[in-house]
């Protein structure tokens, strides 16, 4: 579905210097896939997902989805951000339908599409609120409505859960999986967090920074639908424990640590 | 003071019932009994030293005198009311355009912006008897003065307004392949709003300082040329009420701005809260 082969972003900074951003990452994603990115801060995994959403462009190797290379945002892929980053005035329902509007595509049927995904997220009777009077929680399970209104068939997330707090974010992963479940698509998910990586993914791209490249994709075996209990199985800590050696393993503790 | 006791709801809501009140008390009855204590003692410091009408009057003074010509005062305000108002609106289509090409391209904010700055750095006062002389004795020039008094902060917020949207959002309607222009109208024209009137409430209170400078220098009506005029002839208390009534002015129409933005966008103000 998602190919990208021998991508390279490469960005001008303010004082002249060149920062690779991305080097030679090459990755297929097939169609209705759970991929997660993990990795450190500035191992490109944002830009990763800019990409494939077409509103950056790489500056070497070639991003397609099905086949046709990304020149620009398509209709048909989605995005969660970090930040609900709702319309302060907007009601929850006209939030939902945004893109709808944005893209000229609302309709009679519209309204009910809203509807039906804010069922979906346990927002029944929320439709009217202003998004001031949810909780952050709420915020972006409103947010993962906007991004399934146009019915997309790729949903980027950039750490989506990533401003909530601990137990919200855990009931959050739970209630992504049940989404997902219920409405497949191709989900690209930039997180910071393992565990969130491991339980939610079919494989997990483990980055690595400076230059941002992938470091290995690690196939996630746990069986689907899984839950809480999921991050009990030895599975789970197996594949947990391999990620973190490849994103802490290089790393000297300790003294020594000054040559670095 | 009911006996009986009352019903669940109605006790639930008296508590911010009686909050509101006393938030009524603080707001408006405290300023006003404040504002009248102080008339009392002005009242009463003149009368006691005998203080001459043409250095302090006493506010009863400055009452009888102003209300004597009550219909030249009225006129004078309206006149300065006009020119408030035209120079305010003139302002906020001048400043909305310009905020928009400011923030839509870095360049011609590069080549404006020394303009601007240039036009707040000469002295209104000074630049005024220069424009009579350019544009006539007519309403046009107090126009200009007012605006160029009133429309740079306005610039400024509604500019800073544009740019406070969340690079997300931009993202996202990117995303939708929005044009520029649903970008302006749906996204950042919305999220300038609180910005906008922040502007506003700056520029409604500058519009009266200029107008009132541009009638010192050229006009035949207004509350300025009132003050003027009535302290040529020693007539000092009507100049105390032209004073007063230019104050209560620009309050009513800060207020009105105020007022405006809380029925309108109720969502904008954050100190209120949905549904109080």
């Amino acid at each position: 579905m998602i190919s990208l082969n021998r991508v390279t972003r490469v960005f001008n900074s303010r004082d002249g210097d060149q920062v690779t951003a991305l080097q030679d990452v090459s990755l297929e994603i097939g169609r209705n896939e759970f991929i997660t990115l993990v990795g450190p801060s500035g191992c490109g995994k944002s830009t990763l997902l800019r990409i494939v959403a077409g509103l950056i462009l790489p500056t070497a190797g070639r991003a397609s989805i099905g086949g046709e290379e990304i020149r620009e945002p398509r209709a048909e892929t989605g995005i969660v951000f970090q930040a609900p980053t709702l319309l302060p005035w907007a009601t929850v329902l006209d939030n939902v339908l945004f893109p709808l509007r944005m893209m000229h595509r609302i309709d009679s049927t519209s309204t009910d599409k809203a509807m039906a995904l804010l069922k979906l997220v346990g927002l029944t009777g929320f439709e009217g609120k202003s998004p001031r009077e949810l909780s952050g929680g709420m915020q972006q399970r409103v947010a993962i409505c906007r991004a399934l209104v146009h019915d997309p068939d790729i949903l980027l997330m950039d750490e989506p859960f990533g401003a909530l707090d601990a137990l919200t974010r855990e009931e959050m992963t739970m209630e992504l999986l049940r989404i997902w479940s219920e409405r497949p698509k191709t989900v690209l998910f930039v997180t910071h967090s393992i565990t969130e990586a491991v339980v939610l993914a079919d494989r997990v791209v483990v980055m690595s920074p400076r230059p941002g490249r992938i470091a290995e994709i690690i196939d996630i075996g746990l069986t689907r639908p899984r839950s809480f209990e999921t991050e009990a199985t030895p599975e789970f800590h197996e594949a947990s424990h391999r990620i973190r050696q490849l994103i802490f393993g290089t790393r000297h503790v300790g003294p020594g640590r000054a040559a670095a | 003071m009911s006996v009986q006791a009352a019903p669940p709801l109605e006790e639930r809501q008296k508590p911010p019932r009686r909050r509101r009140k006393s938030a009524a008390l603080y707001e408006v009855v405290v300023p006003l009994l404040a504002t009248l204590g102080l008339f009392l003692l002005w009242e009463g410091a003149c009368r006691i030293f005998n203080i001459p009408a043409y250095l302090l009057p006493s506010p009863s003074e400055i009452w009888t005198e102003t209300m004597a010509i009550g219909p030249t005062v009225a006129g004078h305000t309206m006149a300065t009311i006009k020119t408030v108002m035209l120079g305010f609106v003139v302002s906020i289509l001048i400043s909305l355009p310009l905020a928009v090409i400011l923030t839509a391209s870095p360049a011609i904010a590069a080549a404006v912006y020394p303009f601007l700055v240039w036009t707040q750095s000469i002295p209104k006062v000074a630049l005024a008897p220069i424009l009579v002389v350019l544009l006539g004795t007519n309403e046009l020039p107090r126009i200009v003065i007012t605006v160029l008094v009133a429309f740079f902060p306005l610039v400024i917020s509604i500019a800073t307004g544009l740019l406070s949207v969340p690079p997300e959002l931009i993202e996202l309607s990117r995303a939708c392949r929005a044009s520029k222009l649903s970008e302006l109208l749906r996204i950042r024209l919305p999220y300038a709003i609180p910005f906008i009137f922040a502007g506003l409430k700056v520029a409604i209170s500058l519009a009266v300082v200029g107008a009132v400078v541009a009638e010192f220098v050229n006009a035949d009506a207004g509350l300025g040329f009132l003050i003027q005029t009535s302290t040529a002839f020693f007539k000092v208390p009507v100049a105390f009420g032209a004073l007063i009534i230019l104050s209560v002015m620009g309050v009513v129409l800060f207020q009105i701005v105020v007022v405006a933005e809380r029925v309108f966008f109720p969502w904008s103000s954050s100190n209120t809260t949905p549904g109080a």
